[in-house]
């Protein structure tokens, strides 16, 4: 809390958002601790909210805060998940596979940064669909992967089921606590500001020296990376591996889904948007086709009349910041108002 | 390979018509339309059904679905496109995502997962051919495919450029304040845009059941060919949108010759090849604006932002 004069309080930290980050830490170490008391059933699903927080907070640091929005991310999910077939195949310890494979699919990014930043809007969001469909073509032509019949993560096998289910689910645990810290320690750095600045008015940061390309390839890199890891776990889950499920453009729309649900551009925004759709799916993921419209239509509902999500709107109600990666000011006397707005 | 090259040629109308509605809702309201292919796949249902169920020829079924397809696009515009894009630029990419998987999505809870096609209403049209000289055969869809492609081109052309509704349209898209000044009803010109966007559409999901199948998922792979023929064709005139659509055509037939698998990877190398000699050689925007010339509106524009 810095005090400026005028009675005017600049703050990040409050009493609130210490309390969440505590919360956090307990959650997460009871969420380590967790497998030791529950059946397979249950790690397996947890596992899955672990590969879908991923999912939000990474197409959210794309959309939310670089202002990309990309229906195409199901191409780093599916090549996060082929290199780590392809490692594995080669006699990598199938585990360390899963990570190499996400480097080397950020690192795939880089270049293709290069080329995919200098579209706008929808021609950028039609643009990544365009490379993930051609991305889905040119893997199937690898003979390892025979086509759409897809093969499977073979080298899993030496592992003993019950060892394996937790390895996995502590390895998304850790993957999706680091990518969310990166994440968060990224948008409170300085080019956090930046990234916060491009957000709410791009013309503007750019006018104030803001190095709008370089923020936004930062991150296009860091979502690929994260969406990749988020893949290579999929595929350790499923241990099979067929193109079409995993280059599905479905992807792309439950990371829609919950990032507008939970509030886009909001960190913890995401966070709950997967929450929630974890809870949907649970419940409602049996109902097939009526499911996938009920979510199509809530996103658009919210695109129309919540734009701001879920989270969106509890902030504006209550005034919370749990995880704040921005500041806010404080006036003196009954007006406040707030430093994102 | 001539056989090819024509083929290619020809299949570039269907991707001009398809095309052509995407590139225009961009140029008025610059709103890319990610429903485009689901709408063109609801059209084809629509046919469909009217042929399979009540024997209604897909000739006579366009009288029934090309006036519901746009009132659709003018609902669409009203009570979706025009909400969302007061959100800014990001929201319409969103909510037309979400519309086409409620479309899709509801097509496949309705008709199932079989592929459908409109060839078995249309008699002996969908394999017809004519002989030219040197043995090639072209077919007479894929004629009657190009033949309407440029019609609806230049009747859009004609529209946009002699026609007073059509002059609206077009100094709304250049400015919708100035437009208001001049006794413009944007909203209206807008709705009226869109409308006209969703007739051709219908036509496109004409061609695309009678040349071909269709199944509740097909929409996204059009709306790709759409955007492709689009942003290759790019540069500003409706008819970069036929050369567009060509270019994607002739890519996928030869690719087809070259490779099993080659010919989505053909036209989607292309498109990308295009893509990348427009940016980094040309530096000019991606999908050209249909219809305006660089003079006009633009001119009076700068000039007066040029006045002290």
């Amino acid at each position: 809390m810095t005090a400026i004069p005028n009675g005017i309080i600049i703050e990040r930290w409050t009493r609130s958002s210490q309390l969440a980050l505590g919360s956090v830490a307990v959650a997460l170490a009871l969420f380590a601790i967790a497998p030791l008391t529950l059946g397979a059933g249950a790690i397996d699903r947890l596992t899955a909210l672990f590969i879908y927080v991923i999912l939000a907070a990474m197409w959210n640091a794309l959309a939310g805060f670089g202002g990309l929005v990309s229906v195409g991310q199901q191409v780093f999910f599916g090549l996060g998940a082929y290199f780590t077939i392809r490692l594995a195949d080669a006699g990598l310890n199938p585990f360390l596979s899963l990570f190499a494979a996400a480097l080397i699919t950020g690192a795939i990014s880089l270049p293709l940064s290069f080329f995919m930043l200098r579209l706008k809007g929808g021609e950028f969001a039609i643009g990544m669909w365009v490379i993930s469909a051609l991305t889905h073509m040119l893997v199937n032509l690898d003979r390892l992967i025979q086509g759409e019949t897809g093969t499977s993560l073979i080298s899993l096998n030496v592992y003993e089921s019950g060892t394996r289910r937790v390895v996995i689910y502590w390895l998304a645990l850790a993957s999706m606590a680091a990518l969310l810290g990166i994440l968060f320690a990224l948008l409170r750095s300085r080019a956090g500001a930046a990234i916060q600045a491009i957000r709410d008015n791009e013309d503007a940061a750019t006018s104030l020296g803001v190095r709008v390309i370089a923020t936004k390839r930062l991150l296009f890199v860091l979502a690929a990376f994260g969406i990749a890891v988020a893949g290579a776990l999929w595929l350790a889950t499923s241990t099979t591996f067929q193109p079409k499920t995993y280059f599905s453009v479905q992807w792309t729309a439950y990371m829609i889904f919950m990032v507008l649900v939970g509030g886009i551009g909001k960190f913890e925004g995401a966070i709950l948007g997967a929450v929630l759709f974890f809870v949907i799916e649970t419940f409602f993921g049996a109902m097939g086709v009526w499911y996938l419209i009920g979510l199509g239509a809530t996103a658009v509902l919210f695109s129309l009349f919540l734009p701001h999500g879920l989270w969106g709107e509890i902030e504006r109600r209550f005034d919370v910041r749990l995880l704040p990666v921005g500041y806010r000011l404080k006036l003196p006397g009954p007006t406040k108002i707030q430093w994102n707005q | 390979m001539i056989d090819t090259l024509i083929q290619g040629i020809l299949l570039g109308g269907y991707y001009a018509v398809i095309a052509c509605g995407l590139s225009f809702m961009f140029s008025v309201m610059r709103i890319i339309n990610l429903a485009h292919g689901s709408l063109a796949v609801a059209a084809a249902y629509g046919l469909w059904l009217l042929a399979s169920r009540f024997g209604i020829s897909p000739f006579a079924g366009l009288l029934i679905v090309l006036p519901a397809m746009a009132a659709i696009g003018w609902l669409l515009q009203r009570y979706l496109l025009e909400r969302s894009a007061r959100g800014g630029a990001l929201l319409p990419i969103l909510t037309t995502f979400g519309l086409a998987i409620v479309i899709d999505n509801l097509m496949f809870e309705q008709f199932g997962a079989d592929t459908r096609s409109l060839a078995p209403f249309i008699g002996s049209l969908s394999y017809d051919s004519w002989e030219l000289p040197g043995g090639i055969y072209v077919g007479k869809l894929a004629v009657m495919t190009m033949a309407t492609a440029i019609a609806l081109l230049g009747g859009l052309q004609l529209f946009l450029s002699r026609f007073a509704l059509g002059r609206a349209i077009r100094a709304t898209a250049e400015d919708p304040d100035t437009a208001g000044l001049v006794g413009i009803d944007a909203r209206k010109a807008n709705a009226l845009a869109a409308a006209i966007a969703m007739v051709t559409v219908g036509i496109a999901g004409a061609f695309l059941a009678m040349r071909a199948t269709f199944d509740p998922y097909s929409g996204g792979p059009q709306l790709l060919f759409a955007f492709e023929a689009a942003v290759i064709g790019g540069a500003g005139s409706l008819w970069g949108t036929l050369i567009g659509g060509i270019v994607l055509g002739l890519a996928q037939s030869l690719g087809a010759k070259v490779h099993p698998q080659g010919f989505l990877i053909g036209g989607h190398v292309v498109f990308l090849a295009v893509l990348f000699a427009r940016l980094f050689l040309v530096g000019t925007p991606i999908i050209g604006r249909i219809g305006f010339t660089k003079t006009g509106f633009a001119k009076i524009r700068a000039a007066i932002r040029s006045t002290p």
